[in-house]
């Protein structure tokens, strides 16, 4: 293990290189982040990621967000335990009526002010289980959501880039929100 | 393949309960439509498999869950999806359909406590509900409530095109979504009847290993973690996302959804696909010794994962339990072999087995298989033949049957297609069925801090199972 570990010392961080904010998550937020919820949650956010229904696909993605390659933490960015300890509620499925209850209270939960996003096509209407009986269909359909980030599942890169958006809408001029 | 199909009487199908009561033979499958019960079977002696239907008079059938407990749960779902009445069964209570009050099972003793954990987990982890009894830090019981992530799959399909099924069979269970979507062509294949060209066979074979790396690589580090031994997660998580790449790459999809289709793959290898696999081959054959013997030597780790969440033999047989979980009990079962699929028979590779049934166990032949996996790539590379890579189907009336090998263990998948080409019925069963409840008698007599050290060594779908 000492090998192991020197090794880790000496060869430098593999930890890539941050991609750009996604610029339509960043039109999308504009109009939600005012200059209060800027103040009182500054650059370091909690995230509580909530499984409503997915595949599992959209949170083998989401795990992969903290390997050493992505690295989310660098940007103030880190996941939860708890929804109580959580500024950023990130939701992924179809949300099934057998999930509906535990994602409301898991809401509810999580202190003001606090973000919704639907994370996976899954998330945005139902994807490919739109009109099935067992599902709601959409976080939309249950909670306020402020962002959506598409794909099935979205890359790591796509995830990153639609945090970086919520840190950066939540950086921005008082210009570039609507106060 | 050719299952044996036939239609029952009650006595028959009673008489089949009692030949898995006595262990001659282990349940596949046990799923409903209306009116009709079905029952896919193995014998154990000669691995012969057949599927049996039950035409189900007023909507009742005899419990099989009466006399064979694995039945149990599958039964619930039965009466849950289709109203369908077991006769006798031990337990009648919801498990997919949920809404009112649910009756947990009563424990009774001195100075016994309940920890309610879920459906919404501290880690980023699929939803269900955990009930632990404990008598101080021990589990006396643990009782698992799952259905949460139940998503109407089976409704969805009844009416599909074979398309829309496919896409559907790829999100049952997205860390097996290679395995389940080769599981739904095959069967889709076998009841049209229709030949899939020889280097889609091989491709699907590349595919399925390729999954089965990246979630061994993934769960290795992750059961490391949940012993709190940060390197090992963060080295095999490395490990893990290099094998997603190189997915992408030769794929275009990190997790290869929608890749495998009824009639062969949408997608062929780019040219430098080979090079690059070959490459990851020689990168994970020159990490894994180094990692594998700092999980071998470190004290502190094995502490926690040698004795631990012990599943016994008998109870892996029972339940016929596939993959890692039944193999690091002795168990020894693997759908690549038996009853076997192509190019498997045109492939060497060793199935490990231990019999020790604890965490560390469970660990070692997932190390092991990285190494088999591994092999098997090779081999596909080199032996992969040329020629197209799909040959559209054609859908018309049929029934078809296959059991698939994915990381997890062996995945049913049963299809009936209508006379206009669609989908009339499509049960996918995952190999969490017949794990789940393993996981509750393998947590008893341990410590709660344990709980989810043994947890991510079974590592059961909530999606696969829930459907």
């Amino acid at each position: 293990m000492r090998r192991l570990l020197f090794k880790s010392l000496v060869q430098g961080p593999l930890t890539e290189p941050a991609p750009a904010a996604d610029d339509a998550a960043l039109a999308e937020l504009a109009a939600r982040v005012n200059q209060a919820t800027r103040k009182r949650l500054g650059r370091t956010l909690a995230i509580r990621e909530v499984d409503a229904g997915s595949c599992n696909g959209c949170e083998l993605e989401i795990h992969a967000l903290n390997n050493v390659l992505y690295d989310l933490e660098r940007f103030g960015l880190r996941f939860v335990a708890s929804p109580r300890h959580a500024d950023v509620l990130l939701v992924t499925g179809p949300v099934t009526a057998n999930m509906r209850e535990a994602l409301e209270r898991t809401y509810h939960a999580t202190p003001d002010p606090k973000w919704v996003i639907a994370v996976g096509d899954c998330a945005r209407d139902g994807g490919a289980f739109r009109g099935s009986h067992a599902c709601v269909g959409g976080v939309a359909a249950v909670l306020p959501v402020d962002l959506h980030i598409p794909g099935c599942p979205p890359s790591p890169l796509a995830l990153l880039k639609g945090l970086l958006a919520l840190l950066e809408a939540n950086d921005a001029a008082p210009s570039r929100t609507l106060a | 393949m050719d299952w044996p199909h036939s239609l029952v009487s009650r006595e028959d199908w009673h008489r089949v309960a009692e030949r898995l009561q006595s262990g001659e033979l282990a349940l596949l499958g046990l799923w409903g439509e209306p009116g009709f019960a079905h029952m896919a079977l193995m014998e154990n002696a000669s691995h012969a498999c057949a599927i049996l239907s039950l035409a189900c008079e007023a909507n009742r059938f005899p419990s099989v869950g009466r006399l064979h407990a694995p039945a149990i749960r599958l039964e619930r779902a039965m009466r849950d999806l289709y109203g369908l009445e077991p006769e006798g069964s031990p337990d009648i209570r919801p498990w997919l359909r949920h809404g009112g009050a649910y009756a947990f099972l009563p424990v009774e003793g001195e100075s016994l406590h309940q920890i309610p954990v879920g459906p919404v987990h501290a880690g980023i982890i699929e939803p269900g509900h955990f009930r632990f009894t404990a008598n101080g830090e021990t589990v006396v019981r643990l009782e698992e409530r799952l259905g949460y992530v139940h998503k109407g799959i089976e409704a969805l399909m009844a009416g599909a095109s074979v398309e829309r099924a496919a896409i559907l069979a790829g999100r049952v269970s997205g860390d097996s979504t290679v395995a389940f979507a080769l599981a739904f062509a095959r069967a889709v294949e076998d009841a049209l009847g229709a030949e899939v060209p020889a280097r889609a066979v091989w491709l699907r074979a590349l595919a399925a290993e390729l999954e089965r790396l990246a979630n061994h690589f993934g769960d290795i580090g992750a059961v490391c973690n949940d012993a709190a031994f940060a390197i090992l997660h963060a080295q095999f998580g490395l490990l893990r996302e290099q094998v997603l790449r190189a997915s992408h790459a030769c794929f275009g999809h990190r997790l290869m959804m929608d890749r495998v289709i009824p009639g062969g793959m949408r997608c062929d290898l780019p040219a430098d696909g080979e090079q690059l696999l070959l490459a990851l081959i020689a990168l994970a054959r020159k990490r894994l010794p180094e990692l594998v013997e700092v999980y071998d030597n470190t004290a502190s780790l094995k502490d926690r994962t040698v004795d631990t969440g012990i599943l016994s033999h008998a109870l892996a047989q029972q339940f016929a339990a596939g993959g890692y979980v039944g193999r690091a009990s002795g168990r020894q079962f693997d759908a690549r072999r038996t009853p076997g699929y192509a190019p498997y028979e045109s492939l060497q590779f060793e199935v490990p087995v231990v019999q020790a049934g604890d965490v560390n166990a469970r660990v070692w032949i997932r190390i092991q298989e990285v190494g088999q996996s591994l092999a098997l790539i090779e081999q596909i590379l080199r032996q992969l033949p040329s020629g197209p890579i799909c040959a559209p189907v054609s859908p018309q009336a049929g029934k078809g049957v296959a059991l698939v090998e994915g990381f997890r263990g062996d995945i049913l998948a049963w299809v009936r297609i209508g006379a206009d080409g669609r989908v009339e019925r499509c049960h996918l069963r995952d190999p969490s069925w017949f794990q789940w409840p393993l996981l509750e008698a393998a947590i008893e007599g341990n410590i709660v801090a344990d709980f989810p050290l043994c947890n991510k060594s079974f590592n059961c779908s909530y999606s696969g199972h829930d459907l």
